[in-house]
């Protein structure tokens, strides 16, 4: 493809260049005859020439360009309100292909077309109120039309998610992200609080929160096919961006300000490995705020389930308070049974309880 | 003049002679060309520094494109200007790939687009085309000009630092921007970075109130408002716009060099960066974003109108026919102004604000787009039944006109928020902007130009190597960023150092399209050689010009060809007609000047014209009144 393209481009220098020189002699004779000072000189149809020539390689070069570069286009939307913005795209994009494309070949075709000639004048037309509302009132009704279904859309994607969204937790930091699931009991996140990082609970989840104790970890993000999924988003250091490209999903990540996306998931990933033919596709997870040495690769993978499936990989999923049972010490006394609840095997020491807590404290 | 004759009361006595008043001016070298009260001679500043600024913006664009182009290749040969910049392996540095996007976006935006394009043709052209003899202060003029280059030494001064200068992008997001810590460019190239900012601000606003001020007071007599070349509204719409935006920049940059080095916390909170919980609360990522874009988003108009603006002039003369729709240029030129204000949240739709203010800002982007549709429209129309010379500044013009509706259309797909959740940060917003703002300010600023080099330096410029120069410039820009508009929609994320992480085969797909690009954009590039030489030859080398060699109509053209300081020898020419009686039917010449009464034109005066013979004689009346205020 490289090559095709860079043929063409050097045909269109080529051109350009052999245009413009070549007329330096058809044109001599204009020169004798008109004297209108520097502004004129034979390089004029030339230059004319020059439009008409960008007009019809640059529409070739752009439909062809288009067909070439299609197959690398990202694959259909794997979410339901994806479908509906990938739809909206490519009819927003059909009425300013045209709109470009119409007052494009109209400078250009105008530019040639009315090219200097001495046998001519311009004609004297200042102003025509008539066209001037037209075209006012055209792309005014046009936009209207556009914006109005761009803000239903809006709307809905930006709505209350369902209540029974499954709640999964997104946490950006340099350079990656922390997924936290809400845990196969409660469907609820438990609170997080930065200062109660450390090198093991490194979202800070907050023990004193009984929502916590089911909450579980992963390294990459498992979503339910079919099923409204509700991100709640936050960055600890700096800016980043949660970036599902496949689900047409964007939503930045913010130190201090949790932000969220809910959406509806609705191809597996195996689905969509048979749809493109690729054994070993995978759905990503990117950042797109620039945040750092490390922000193009800051990517997790990401699957998408069948409903059981999903549940089953929750099953196997230990609660976080499972894998680090030390972190029960920071669970207030009267839910110390509730959160026990979780912890395998009870720990033999549990009388250190105290001094955590004035730890956790201290920190305040 | 209603201000001349408001001033009257103050006559002073030793300035009868004016005439020969601003000859007897003793000036050295220093007095002449570098602290210089001339707008001229500023100008000129402002339009080198540029054009110098372009070469080295330009080609921070070049070393990043050869990353992404050619992600395997070798770079060692760079190593004798980068440095350590180039890592063991021959490859650029990940954090310096970064700071090049910043610096590449920071010196284009602000020093090339606004200082070198604003900076140059607002002095430059406000006191020629209205018929003053300067700016209204010629010293703040200077200190704004010394400011830009105090701003310019230190910004510059910035690529130097082991650390790197800012790299957090231009838009310099906190916390990424606010932490050392972060990355090594958040140290002392953000100081550094803030700082020229802010001297580039107050150079910004003192060259902006001059504009005002000027446009407002110093027209000559029979100057109206309605009389003003477009280029000269567009000027005051961007000193508007600039005098409004930039102060919130500066408070925003204020802010951020508090919590910078105050420890304040106005955008930082709740943060946990290398192991260690700042204390820190309370404050906005959000917060510094709205004021960034409140100027950011004003700050495309301020790059954009002057090229607008210089356009409708230069493709009224060389289509020998008036500007089509004055009026509506003015009125959509003034509806720009406003909604550039209100339409700033649409660089944050996915920021996390609230989608309420996402749908009211779609709204009012949206509403944007009929102004910038009138003008093209416009612009056409006046092409149509034209008799076009292809003058390099006209090449540039209709390049500048395709490229605004090529960049402009896609500017409706992103204002929509629902479609930018996907497109925001990808590609296809780089392409986007870099056509509308990018590519189309910078042929507003080229054919400015071709078209005053011949007031600027009495000489002609070649325009052979005018005509190369365009056509490649005009098939490099397309070919650069055209495509860019796929790897958008295929979800490419900018400011990425490479695509492996990318799904979809990201890594193997469009290697082949960035490298094409690549290539076009060092093609591109490097053809601004023939600029440079053209235009640094052509100073003192060019054909000398002729008094007014685009038969053009503005006053600027009945100036000396190498006017001194106060322009016009004798008496400041009086102004009767609007600019672009082109053509007009019953004239002997296809042009007549705005200084030609409609007494002396009476075989072509339209019938509502006739009218205007009588109000002559006020115009003439008015000349005491405005030799008085000058002799203040």
């Amino acid at each position: 493809m490289f090559y095709l393209i860079g043929l063409l481009s050097v045909i269109f220098f080529a051109l350009a260049i052999y245009v413009i020189s070549k007329s330096i002699k058809l044109n001599k004779k204009l020169v004798a005859e008109e004297n209108t000072g520097f502004a004129l000189d034979s390089n004029n149809d030339a230059n004319a020439y020059g439009m008409i020539i960008f007009w019809a390689l640059g529409t070739i070069a752009g439909v062809w360009s288009f067909y070439v570069a299609k197959p690398d286009f990202l694959p259909i939307a794997a979410s339901e309100h994806g479908l509906r913005t990938d739809n909206m795209f490519w009819v927003s994009m059909a009425v300013v292909t045209l709109a470009f494309f119409f007052s494009n070949s109209l400078l250009l075709l105008f530019a040639f077309k009315y090219r200097f000639n001495k046998n001519r004048k311009a004609t004297f037309y200042p102003v025509n109120h008539k066209l001037e509302l037209i075209w006012t009132v055209i792309p005014a009704i046009i936009m209207a039309i556009l914006v109005f279904t761009g803000w239903r859309t809006w709307r809905d994607i930006t709505s209350q998610a369902p209540s029974d969204a499954v709640v999964i937790e997104l946490t950006g930091h340099q350079f990656g992200w922390y997924v936290r699931y809400s845990g196969v009991d409660d469907n609820q996140l438990g609170n997080y609080n930065y200062k109660l990082i450390d090198e093991t609970n490194n979202i800070g989840i907050d023990f004193t929160d009984k929502h916590s104790f089911d909450d579980f970890t992963a390294t990459e993000l498992h979503l339910p096919k079919g099923k409204p999924v509700l991100l709640k988003i936050h960055a600890q250091d700096v800016l980043h961006s949660v970036y599902l490209p496949f689900h047409r999903v964007k939503m930045d990540a913010v130190p201090g300000m949790p932000t969220k996306f809910w959406f509806t998931p609705n191809i597996s990933t195996d689905e969509m490995r048979a749809k493109l033919g690729k054994k070993d596709f995978n759905f990503k997870l990117n950042c797109t705020e620039v945040c750092g040495r490390g922000h193009f690769g800051m990517a997790i993978t990401v699957f998408v389930d069948e409903p059981e499936d999903y549940a089953k990989w929750c099953a196997e999923q230990k609660p976080f308070l499972a894998t680090n049972p030390t972190y029960l010490a920071k669970v207030p006394e009267n839910l110390k049974a509730k959160a026990s609840k979780y912890i395998p095997v009870e720990p033999v020491a549990v009388d250190s309880a105290a001094a955590p807590a004035a730890e956790a404290v201290s920190v305040n | 003049m209603s201000t001349a004759t408001s001033h009257a009361e103050e006559v002073h006595t030793h300035g009868h002679d004016h005439d020969h008043e601003h000859e007897h001016h003793e000036l050295n070298f220093w007095t002449k060309y570098i602290f210089s009260t001339d707008h001229k001679t500023i100008a000129k500043q402002y339009l080198i520094s540029g054009i110098l600024w372009a070469f080295i913006g330009g080609s921070f664009s070049i070393i990043f494109r050869l990353q992404l182009g050619f992600p395997d290749m070798h770079l060692d040969w760079l190593r004798p200007i980068l440095g350590e910049w180039i890592d063991e392996g021959g490859k650029l540095d990940k954090e310096f790939y970064l700071a090049l996007v910043t610096m590449h976006g920071t010196i284009m935006v602000f020093f090339v687009l606004t200082a070198g394009l604003s900076g140059t043709f607002s002095n430059f052209l406000i006191p020629l085309q209205i018929g003053a003899r300067d700016m209204a202060s010629g010293f703040i003029n200077m200190l704004s000009y010394w400011f830009f280059f105090l701003s310019s030494m230190i910004m510059f001064s910035s690529l130097f630092l082991e650390t790197g200068p800012a790299s957090g992008g231009w838009v310099i997001y906190p916390p990424l921007s606010a932490l050392p810590q972060a990355m090594p460019g958040s140290g002392l190239g953000m100081t550094l970075w803030l700082t020229a900012m802010a001297f580039f601000i107050v150079s910004s606003l003192m060259g902006g109130i001059n504009y005002i001020c000027t446009v407002i007071n110093l027209r000559t007599r029979g100057m109206t408002f309605t009389k003003m070349p477009l280029t000269i509204w567009s000027f005051f719409f961007t000193a508007v716009l600039g005098l409004l935006s930039f102060p919130v920049l500066l408070s925003a940059a204020l802010l951020l060099i508090f919590d910078r080095s105050f420890g304040t916390s106005f955008y930082l909170s709740e943060i946990y960066i290398q192991g260690q919980a700042l204390p820190n609360m309370g404050g906005s990522p959000i917060l510094y974003q709205h004021l960034f874009w409140f100027l950011g988003h004003p700050e495309v108009y301020i790059v954009l109108l002057p090229a607008l603006g210089m356009t409708s002039e230069i493709i009224a003369t060389n289509s020998r026919k008036p500007i089509f729709g004055y009026r509506a240029m003015i009125g959509s030129m003034m509806g720009i102004t406003v909604l550039a204000f209100i339409v700033w949240a649409h660089h944050m739709f996915v920021t996390g604000m609230n989608p309420f203010l996402g749908s009211v800002f779609m709204f009012l982007t949206l509403i944007i787009a009929v102004p910038s549709a009138v003008k093209a429209f416009n612009y056409i129309t006046t092409l149509w039944k034209g008799n076009l010379i292809f003058t390099p500044a006209m090449l540039f013009s209709i390049g500048l006109v395709s490229l605004f509706i090529s960049g402009g259309v896609t500017g409706i797909i992103l204002g929509n928020s629902a479609l930018d959740i996907n497109l925001h940060d990808t590609y296809f917003v780089v392409a986007h902007f870099h056509l509308v703002m990018g590519a189309a300010s910078f042929f507003g600023l080229m054919a400015g130009v071709y078209h005053w080099f011949p007031k600027m330096f009495g000489r002609m410029m070649n325009k052979t190597l005018g005509y190369i120069h365009f056509w490649f410039t005009f098939v490099g820009v397309y070919m650069v960023f055209f495509p860019m508009h796929y790897i958008g929609i295929a979800g490419f994320p900018r400011r990425y150092y490479s695509f492996t992480a990318v799904g979809n085969d990201g890594a193997a797909a469009f290697t082949d399209m960035n490298m094409f690009i690549s290539i076009a954009a060092i093609i591109t590039f490097s053809s601004q050689a023939l600029f440079a030489w053209n235009f640094f030859y052509s100073i003192f080398k060019g054909k000398k010009a002729p008094q007014n060699p685009w038969n053009s109509n503005t006053l600027e053209w009945t100036a000396p060809i190498e006017p001194g300081h106060g322009n016009w020898e004798g008496e400041i020419p009086a102004v009767y007609r609007w600019p672009y009686d082109y053509s007009k039917p019953g004239a002997e010449q296809d042009f007549i000047p705005q200084n030609v009464p409609f007494s002396a034109t009476k075989s072509s005066n339209l019938p509502e014209e006739e009218a205007e013979i009588a109000k002559e004689k006020d115009i003439d009346g008015l000349l005491g009144a405005q030799n008085e205020s000058y002799n203040r």
